[in-house]
């Protein structure tokens, strides 16, 4: 199946959910769904149409959290990218996609950790990278992140 | 209910911890073995002692230094993290690259490949007590990092790509050293091949260890070599061709069983299958340019994803116009391989676990210590990393003294 293909069997099955589709070329697919699709659209992309998930990437914005999780299409080549908005930007939320698919284990604890994003119901939403008295509640990919200032060191002169 | 001063136990289990530094891996991980007599029942995977921020010290450079900063993500890796790095640049602006450029970055990429497989089955022989499998595969190695001493001017971290090209050419001399050395090589790959593969110990040894099934790989996503032994024919190379290979002809290795063994194989064939594509790309490589000049990035976001040794690594890159990128995401391939040992260690022996953490080829885990906690006693028995070795290779041993009647 071509990456056309399931383009159309998507929107036969979201129609008006599908809020922007760009093909930048046959290869890179873009589309925008609303938050509460994302596990539709995983089981569309990941189990019906056996895309292998990627990995997902959040970007902070200034008018919200863009998520964008990324499937591949291995034997048609074409990688489809679903773009998710977070638009409360003080309580940013989505659903979970490990209980579905435990490949998004990691990858849904990184985000967390990185930029706060609560993903709901997810299994072991434990740390992942950062160290374990990293503070809570600071976010180092956030854009208002202001890196700890390196203590000044005592010179001693002799 | 337990009379007392007996212990219930059923509900003894032991934590192992391995990990997370180890002076002879260059990446330290930590995993957390919970073990019922000699079998592991569950295992925790704790990541993070070498995260070093790249993604967001990436966003803080200009596109060329991102390119510098991604090399250093892995020192086997480091022509993979570029190209992937610099595909992600050219999707964002539509970039063409001259001919003559997508087939040196094959170059760069496929000895790569051999010697990250090479690297690999030496570590593997050394677990498994195979120290002249050690020895040969390292000394073989060389020969690779002979070649990219001479072409690139470097051993590893070869500073050959770029945005719209590659930064050296290939002269007709380094094209004749390439193929002269790969002459040497291949029968040395051969001999190890069948060294290998036709040991009846070693079958013995890894095959049914550690089995990854299909599903399993394709719930977590599994890449590379992991997934292909699980027989799932995956390869970004020919699914979605870049730098030259849409233009060369090459096997996929698969194989079915998801054992150990089954990596082994993948892995010795795609050795083979490399030299090959090698031979190919300098037959075939055009004259031309090998740099497309590009100016500025414009704005919008991109993907690049190659196959590296270990399996997929996907770059994703956005621009906003300005010369460095407002978010750059970096996922290697060990990131989605790693959480497939909850599938493939639990069930499975302490002796075996080491050699099934290696054969996802990780950077490979750190056998720091092991300390086995009994609970309930609050006795704590440190092992080394040699106890684990050793375990592993006593398995060997046994296995030998079956198959070969003496253990010689």
């Amino acid at each position: 199946m071509t990456g056309s293909e399931i383009l159309s069997k998507m929107r036969e099955r979201f129609g008006g959910r599908l809020k922007e589709v760009s093909e930048k070329s046959p290869k890179r697919i873009y589309v925008t769904i609303d938050r509460a699709d994302i596990r539709e659209m995983t089981q569309f992309l990941h189990f019906d149409m056996g895309c292998r998930f990627n990995i997902a990437s959040a970007v902070d914005t200034d008018k919200a959290f863009e998520i964008l999780y990324h499937f591949t299409k291995d034997d048609a080549g074409v990688v489809f990218s679903v773009r998710v908005f977070l638009t409360d930007k003080n309580k940013p939320e989505i659903d979970a996609l490990t209980p579905m698919m435990r490949g998004a284990e990691w990858i849904e604890r990184e985000i967390h950790e990185l930029f706060g994003v609560t993903f709901t119901g997810h299994p072991n939403p434990e740390r992942l990278l950062l160290p374990d008295d990293w503070p809570d509640g600071v976010y180092p990919l956030r854009r208002d992140f202001v890196p700890p200032k390196r203590d000044d060191r005592e010179v001693k002169k002799s | 209910m337990n009379p007392p001063n007996q212990p219930d136990f059923k509900a003894l289990k032991s934590m192992i911890p391995i990990g997370p530094y180890h002076p002879l891996q260059e990446e330290p991980e930590f995993y957390k073995l919970v073990i019922d007599g000699e079998k592991v029942v569950d295992i925790d995977v704790r990541i993070g002692w070498n995260h070093r921020g790249i993604e967001k010290l990436s966003e803080s450079k200009h596109f060329d230094q991102s390119i510098f900063i991604v090399e250093r993500i892995c020192g086997i890796c480091s022509s993979s993290h570029p190209i992937a790095c610099v595909q992600a640049v050219e999707d964002i602006g539509g970039i063409e690259v001259p001919e003559r450029a997508l087939y040196l970055r094959t170059v760069t990429q496929e000895l790569e490949r051999i010697h990250s497989h090479l690297l690999w089955l030496g570590l593997a022989g050394h677990f498994l007590g195979y120290n002249t499998v050690f020895m040969w595969a390292w000394k073989y190695r060389e020969l690779i990092c002979d070649i990219m001493e001479a072409v690139t001017g470097n051993r590893q971290n070869y500073a050959m790509m770029k945005v719209g090209g590659v930064r050296r050419d290939l002269t007709p001399d380094q094209s004749a050293l390439i193929l002269k050395k790969l002459d040497e090589l291949l029968p040395k790959v051969e001999m190890l091949k069948g060294a290998v593969l036709d040991d009846p110990v070693l079958q013995a040894r890894l095959k049914g260890v550690g089995i990854l099934k299909k599903e399993d790989a394709l719930e977590y996503s599994a890449l590379g070599p992991t997934s292909r032994a699980s027989g799932i024919p995956a390869d970004v190379r020919r699914d979605h061709p870049y730098a030259a290979y849409g233009r060369l002809k090459f096997n996929v290795i698969t194989q079915e069983e998801g054992d150990v063994f089954a990596r082994l194989v993948v892995r010795v064939l795609e050795i083979v299958e490399s030299i090959e594509i090698l031979r190919q790309c300098i037959k075939d490589m055009p004259k031309g340019p090998i740099d497309a000049n590009v100016k500025d990035v414009p704005e919008g976001e991109g993907i690049g994803h190659v196959e590296a040794p270990r399996g997929e690594c996907f770059h994703y890159i956005r621009s906003d116009g300005t010369n460095s990128p407002v978010r750059h995401k970096v996922r290697a391939p060990t990131y989605m391989n790693f959480p497939t040992f909850k599938s493939t260690v639990v069930g499975q022996t302490v002796s075996d676990a080491t050699i099934i953490l290696a054969a996802i080829d990780p950077c490979y885990c750190c056998t720091e210590r092991l300390t086995v906690v009994r609970a309930g006693k609050r006795k704590e028995v440190a092992l080394t990393a040699e106890d684990l070795i050793r375990l592993c290779r006593e398995k060997t041993k046994k296995i030998k003294e079956k198959v070969t009647g003496n253990g010689i």
